[in-house]
């Protein structure tokens, strides 16, 4: 049986009302106020498609060995690097394997999460692996007071597909493929262009996906009430219904398109959504997905009995439940850079990231691996040639050591206002693992007066800094404290 | 078996320049200042000098490398010069390499120098270091500033001796109110204003639980000492000798960082002091140290030094400060001088700094702030972070005592 073996998400923790869109923004372009009901998922300033991903991939991958993976497909339109491959960095941060593994970035469209699917799930059919995970992550940038602005949200998803333990069955799929252009970005370009609305609804995913699904029904023969669940990305509610209407859909069956809780997260929608449903879905269940952009794949599943002992991953649910909201639209638009704030000359420095040291230390940097000292066994970080316990100072006899996984305590921590930094203040602190090990990062997603001595953290990998002036983002990993809502 | 630098080095002069916003002087006219006060002070002559150590930390942003531009800016006689940087234990390691030069007998007469130009990088606080730091720390390390990391150290001792913030801040509030009364009486200080504990506790933040009032002034200075050996020392007609009773250092290896720390002292200081008390000769430093200058870059770091130079009973600093102990009439004066706080913070010349003021004290020429009879006087530096620094400690006193 070939299928997906599991599934993992990541909404980020900030949420934006839509109302205070509108309460900023109405005076500017009044027709917002049309879809302004709910709230948006809004990405950390520190966050991108690529930290959204291993975070989503993590989450797929708890409790499971990442060396049994063949590989990691990345799908995104917001990739960080035209030419560094970016599911190179998500399979770093996974400490995955580098040899005998093919990863691959799947861009440029935002039906690319399904396009990578399909790909995995031919390789797993043709025999050639048998573990692919494939995540789609997103963060788009808006213009202010665009309708986009209101409907999209940043998110990502991950489904591991395989041949073994499957918990949905893959019964086939169907493309279409054309160049309709509903929007665009050209390269280079920071923001989307869109045709207006009627084109993208009334020629645009209500015609493709329709045309889609039907194609595949008439393929497989199967009928549109064999599907319990059907899913489909579209922003536009009364689109989206009338899908639904079109195709014959009930309404029950049709999954939600998270316009309220999170809005559309691009490429990584069809997954988010489909994860949503994957989490209610009972043994039995047939699901049908499918995507949009310059076409559209459909894909067919049917949930099997291993879906009732499946649990691990943290899912769409659970990244839905740890939310905050973010109540300053100005904050939100220092977040996505639409607004200029002076970061001081504090801020100017900027030196070049050394490709040897990011090479040398890969498995430090992007994996957050230390080291097992194996005479007295005490974990460390960073790894060093000589053991940190000052009674043993043993040289050079280490195991790889994986902190990302760990939860720690806070020892000690500061809030600094002098530190240049987006979100000031620059909080930070001395944190040390449970099983052993301390180190310090940077914290985030939380504020000052949330954190204490001896609140509990989770490792959360995260965009550092991006070098402006030579396009290089820097990762490494911070520690997330472990807060119960709030607002930010 | 080594027998340490006890009464092996006496200084013969020093000199200091009037610590500030020095916007019309940069290091080579500081180093001028403090250099022509010192040489007038030990009454020998440019060409006496054999050796030289420049102590400065930032030469990036100040100096630049090497030792020439000290022997450029004094003109030194084609003498052996060496530039040292040890974070905020610069000063003193120049300090350290001219006494070791004498004590080995290299030679006779050995100049230690430290300068710092602060005010040339167009922004408050200490020069950005995050790119200073290695090539591997700069991709990692916390976005940190000196405040912030100095910071963290209030909230690990309030955590270990199970104190409420504001109780560590009130005893903190005290730790710069009387190095403000102090730094009122010297002329060279940077900053020479009366603060009141509730000025200090409603300052603006700078890092949680720090306000502004708790940290030192980062200012332009330079500070020098000219040593010899006893008796060249007396051979020039020097009386009261103030000599060298010790001189220790000690680094973190990475055990707070990464492997077992209480976040509520100082490893380095806690050995370093130690190894200075057993060097001087001294059995109880709380009856025996008539004075001391350390290094209160934020007042979190002067309290919890009290602990670690194992004058204050550990956990029990807040309540010696409170009780006016370190005060000037107290019982063990600190920061006589206004300290980091109020005289400022050249880093390079703040171990020199230190050694001057107790030079001054030895020799009874303190002005205002002149201590009865005081003869040994302790200095301390702390570089880096309170989880990964170099501390340094020098003990001076009387010759003979």
């Amino acid at each position: 049986m070939i299928g997906i073996t599991s599934y993992g998400g990541y909404i980020p923790r900030y949420r934006l009302s839509r109302m205070t869109i509108v309460e900023n923004m109405a005076w500017y372009s009044p027709v917002i106020m049309a879809v302004a009901n709910g709230e948006k998922s809004v990405a950390n300033w520190d966050e991108d498609a690529v930290s959204m991903a291993v975070a989503a991939a993590r989450d797929c991958m708890t409790g499971r060995d990442r060396n049994t993976l063949d590989g990691v497909s990345l799908a995104s339109t917001t990739l960080p690097f035209a030419d560094r491959l970016n599911a190179g960095i998500v399979a770093a941060a996974l400490n995955m394997k580098e040899n005998g593994v093919s990863n691959a970035d799947f861009t440029s469209c935002i039906k690319a999460g399904t396009t990578a699917a399909i790909s995995a799930l031919g390789s797993i059919e043709a025999g050639n692996k048998n573990s692919v995970l494939v995540v789609a992550s997103d963060q788009r940038r808006t213009k202010m007071a665009t309708m986009v602005e209101m409907f999209f949200g940043d998110g990502a998803a991950a489904l591991l597909f395989g041949k073994d333990d499957v918990i949905a069955e893959f019964k086939g799929s169907h493309s279409v493929n054309c160049d309709f252009i509903d929007h665009y970005r050209g390269a280079g370009k920071e923001f989307d262009y869109g045709w207006e609305e009627r084109w993208q609804r009334d020629e645009g995913y209500g015609k493709i996906i329709p045309q889609a699904i039907g194609g595949f029904l008439e393929k497989t023969g199967m009928k549109i009430d064999d599907f319990d669940k059907v899913i489909y990305p579209c922003y536009f509610g009364g689109t989206h219904k009338g899908i639904a209407g079109k195709l014959g859909i009930n309404k029950e069956k049709v999954q939600n398109n998270m316009h309220a809780v999170c809005g559309d997260t691009g490429t990584a929608h069809p997954f988010v959504m489909f994860v949503s449903a994957l989490e209610e879905a009972k043994p039995g269940d047939k699901l049908l997905l499918a995507s949009f952009g310059q076409g559209c794949d459909v894909m067919a599943f049917e949930v099997t009995d291993r879906i009732k002992d499946f649990k691990g991953p943290n899912g769409i649910t659970g990244s839905l439940a740890n939310r905050a909201e973010l109540v300053s639209y100005q904050r939100y638009s220092k977040f996505r850079d639409l607004i200029v704030a002076d970061l001081g000359i504090r801020g100017e420095a900027n030196p070049s990231s050394a490709l040897t040291v990011l090479w040398r230390k890969r498995k430090m940097l992007l994996g957050l691996v230390g080291a097992k000292c194996r005479k007295c066994g005490t974990p460390q970080f960073p790894a060093m040639p000589v053991c940190v316990n000052p009674d043993c100072w043993a040289v050079n006899e280490f195991d790889e050591y994986e902190f990302a996984d760990k939860e720690a305590g806070i020892l000690m921590f500061t809030g600094d206002m002098l530190a240049a930094s987006v979100d000031p203040p620059a909080t930070y602190g001395l944190i040390g693992y449970d099983g052993g090990g301390r180190t310090m990062l940077d914290f985030t997603d939380c504020s000052l007066d949330q954190v204490k001595v001896g609140m509990k953290v989770k490792m959360s990998f995260r965009k550092r800094y991006f070098d402006e002036k030579r396009g290089f983002t820097g990762y490494f990993w911070k520690a997330v404290p472990l807060l119960e809502g709030g607002d930010a | 078996m080594a027998t340490g630098i006890r009464d092996k080095v006496a200084i013969i002069g020093m000199g200091c320049t009037k610590f500030g916003e020095r916007w019309n002087d940069g290091s080579e006219e500081l180093m001028v200042e403090a250099f022509q006060e010192c040489l007038e002070d030990a009454g020998i002559e440019r060409k006496d000098i054999q050796a030289a150590w420049l102590g400065n930390c930032f030469d990036e942003a100040g100096v630049g490398k090497s030792a020439l531009p000290v022997s450029m800016a004094l003109r030194l006689p084609n003498i052996s010069a060496t530039r040292v940087e040890n974070y905020c234990a610069s000063g003193t390691e120049a300090f350290r390499g001219a006494v070791y030069a004498v004590a080995s007998g290299a030679c006779d007469i050995a100049l230690a120098i430290g300068v710092e130009k602060l005010k040339d990088i167009g922004y408050g606080g200490l020069p950005e270091f995050s790119s200073l730091m290695g090539v591997v720390n700069q991709l990692w390390m916390a976005n940190m500033t000196a405040p912030g990391a100095f910071a963290m150290l209030a909230t690990g001792y309030a955590a270990k001796y199970g104190l409420d913030i504001n109780e560590v801040k009130k005893a903190l509030a005290h730790v710069s109110v009387k190095s403000h009364a102090n730094g009122v009486l010297n002329p060279k200080a940077h900053l020479r204003k009366i603060v009141t504990e509730e000025q200090v506790l409603n300052a603006p933040q700078i890092a949680y639980p720090l306000g502004l009032f708790d940290c030192c002034g980062v200012s332009d200075g330079s500070a020098c000492a000219i040593v010899t050996t006893p008796e060249i020392a007396k051979s020039l007609g020097k009386k009261d000798l103030v000599s060298v009773k010790a001189l220790q250092l000690s680094l973190s290896n990475g055990t707070e960082f990464a492997y077992d720390w209480d976040g509520a002292h100082f490893i380095t200081t806690s050995k370093a002091s130690t190894a200075a008390y057993k060097e001087a000769g001294i059995k109880n430093p709380r009856e025996e140290i008539s004075m001391m200058e350390v290094h209160d870059c934020f007042s979190i770091t002067e309290l919890v030094t009290m602990e670690d130079l194992h004058i204050s009973e550990r956990g029990q600093a807040p309540k010696d400060v409170m009780d006016g102990f370190y005060d000037l009439d107290g019982g063990v004066p600190c920061q006589v001088d206004g300290g980091l706080k109020c005289f400022g913070h050249p880093i390079g010349a703040s171990g020199l700094r230190m050694l001057y003021e107790m030079y001054l004290q030895l020799h009874g020429r303190a002005g205002d702030r002149q201590l009865k009879d005081p003869k040994i006087g302790l200095t301390h530096n702390l570089g880096g972070f309170p989880f990964m620094n170099v501390c340094s400690i020098a003990i001076v006193g009387k010759y003979g005592a």
